[in-house]
């Protein structure tokens, strides 16, 4: 994890859903948030979608690499963790950990 | 009846302990001000909710004429036997609790100068910042005998859930079998470009149940299956075989409600049941601002990083109104919502809005009653070329049981997104 993710990390788990984030929390937030229209709301899913709010951090970062390189077979998921940059993916996994 | 931004805050109890600020220059300063979101639908519903989370400090007012949300993904379930009317008809009695003040009636004029919208019902209402979420209007003067045909009841589009879909379904069930059922499809861009085509599947899927001598024929305005060709393909050949006659470059010119045909410039088609679906443009309401600006003056253009109508400043529109490269689809419409309600609330308290917003879609199909395929993709913004597709995006080829699941449950998280 690098620095900026960390700093992002911390202030998102010191200040939960800010109204005073910074652009970086907030493009985070973001894209948190459209994960849950499959998802769920806060990360939790009814159904056969998985949640992600009962993700571990690391985790949550292990499995987006695996889907995007191919290692871990996906239905759909390929498609979503391809798009998104390292520092998303592990800024997404401390959001959702924050959710917990 | 004159509502101002003071008044509101007066009937919300507020008004003592909130100064109005306009936009705050110090970073990190709360965003305060009145936000009025016209329509409660997937764009509209999710704006509202996701104002007042990222803007605890900020009014938002949610206008819209409906009793209810009924959604048009799984509308074509209801047509295939595999969902009701009850299944797709949702509440809007959560969304108070998220600080939203609901207003029921209909959005008449707006001033643009002195933010303030009227509604039918006659009350004025001030704004710091107007969303127009309206969905489509479809033109239906553009295929000559639909409005008689749809007046007496005997031809539907159902291309926004509702009464229609009951009646569409009513009709599917009363028709004989061995009768024909015939749908048109407009040339793009429309509402949900996969619908018709998984609409075609869930019709076959209760005709082989029902009545497996009928068939259909679909007249496709389009020079080809306009999305997911390779699943609805599959899904034709697999489960429907000698069941569709699709019919590609076959536009709709009129339809005639008593001798029950189809017109297009080559025949006229006749069927036991019709369902034709107008092309269509932004919602009315974004017309009162002069919003339809893009080269046919149907839909809005507006900058993807805020979606503020580049005809109207502090006015936002959001989901199928919008011209750009994204697919007109509902999910699509409550991405559109959280970028936008971010940049709102940043605008409001006088930061600059993520320059790089990244969203995504995803669109499931039904292709049997138990199989299902999807498309799914990344779009990154980048200034002077809009979104971008990521690398890896794309549509299933085949359907599958695991998918048919997954839609179920993306059903109810996006109903819960963006109602609960």
């Amino acid at each position: 994890m690098n620095q900026t993710t960390t700093l992002i990390a911390a202030s998102l788990i010191g200040l939960g859903l800010t109204s005073a984030a910074s652009a970086a929390d907030r493009h985070t937030e973001v894209i948190a948030a459209t994960c849950m229209s499959c998802h769920g709301p806060g990360g939790k899913s009814l159904g056969t979608i998985p949640s992600l709010v009962d993700l571990k951090q690391d985790d949550f970062v292990k499995r987006l690499q695996e889907f995007k390189s191919g290692k871990r077979l996906s239905s759909i998921m390929k498609r979503h963790a391809a798009g998104y940059t390292d520092a998303e993916t592990e800024a997404l996994a401390a959001y959702f950990a924050s959710l917990q | 009846m004159s509502l101002n931004r003071r008044d509101f805050l007066k009937l919300s109890g507020a008004g003592a302990a909130l100064a109005f600020t306009g936009c705050a220059s110090q970073s990190g300063a709360a965003a305060r001000g009145h936000v009025v979101v016209v329509g409660a639908g997937f764009g509209g519903a999710t704006c509202a909710k996701y104002l007042r989370q990222w803007g605890p400090n900020l009014d938002v007012t949610l206008i819209e004429p409906n009793d209810n949300f009924v959604s048009c993904p799984f509308s074509n379930w209801v047509l295939g036997g595999l969902r009701s009317m009850d299944d797709i008809t949702h509440s809007y009695d959560k969304l108070p609790k998220h600080g939203i003040r609901m207003v029921k009636d209909s959005v008449v004029a707006i001033d643009a100068d002195k933010r303030i919208v009227r509604t039918q019902g006659g009350v004025s209402i001030g704004y710091d910042r107007l969303v127009l979420a309206p969905g489509i209007e479809i033109l239906t003067d553009s295929v000559k005998g639909f409005q008689e045909a749809e007046a007496a009841g005997k031809v539907v589009h159902a291309w926004k859930a509702g009464p229609q879909t009951a009646l569409l379904r009513k009709q599917l069930q009363a028709m004989p079998d061995g009768g024909t059922f015939v749908m048109s499809v407009p040339a793009a861009p429309y509402r949900c470009p996969p619908g018709p085509y998984e609409r075609a599947c869930m019709v076959a899927y209760y005709f082989k149940q029902a009545k497996p001598k009928s068939r259909i024929i679909l007249l496709d305005g389009n020079p080809d299956i306009a999305s997911k060709k390779a699943l609805f393909m599959w899904a034709w050949n697999t489960f429907y075989p000698g069941m569709i006659d699709y019919r590609p470059n076959n536009a709709p010119l009129a339809v005639d409600g008593n001798k029950m045909t189809v017109s297009t410039e080559f025949d006229d088609v006749r069927g036991d049941v019709l369902n034709v679906v107008p092309k269509q443009r932004a919602g009315t309401v974004c017309e009162l601002v002069g919003a339809r600006n893009d080269s046919n003056k149907a839909w809005c253009t507006v900058n993807l990083a805020t979606f503020e109508s580049t005809a109207a400043p502090s006015v936002h529109i959001l989901g199928d109104s919008v011209q750009s490269n994204l697919p007109k689809s509902g999910h699509m419409a409550t991405n559109h919502a959280k970028v936008c309600a971010a940049a709102i609330v940043d605008l409001l308290a006088g930061r600059a809005p993520d320059p790089i917003p990244v969203v995504a879609n995803t669109c499931y199909s039904a292709t049997s009653g138990s199989t299902a395929g999807h498309v799914a993709n990344v779009y990154r913004f980048e200034a002077g070329k809009g979104y971008v597709s990521q690398p890896e995006g794309g549509a299933t080829s085949t359907g599958d049981e695991a998918n048919f699941h997954y839609a179920e449950s993306w059903s109810q998280n996006i109903w819960a997104e963006v109602l609960g």
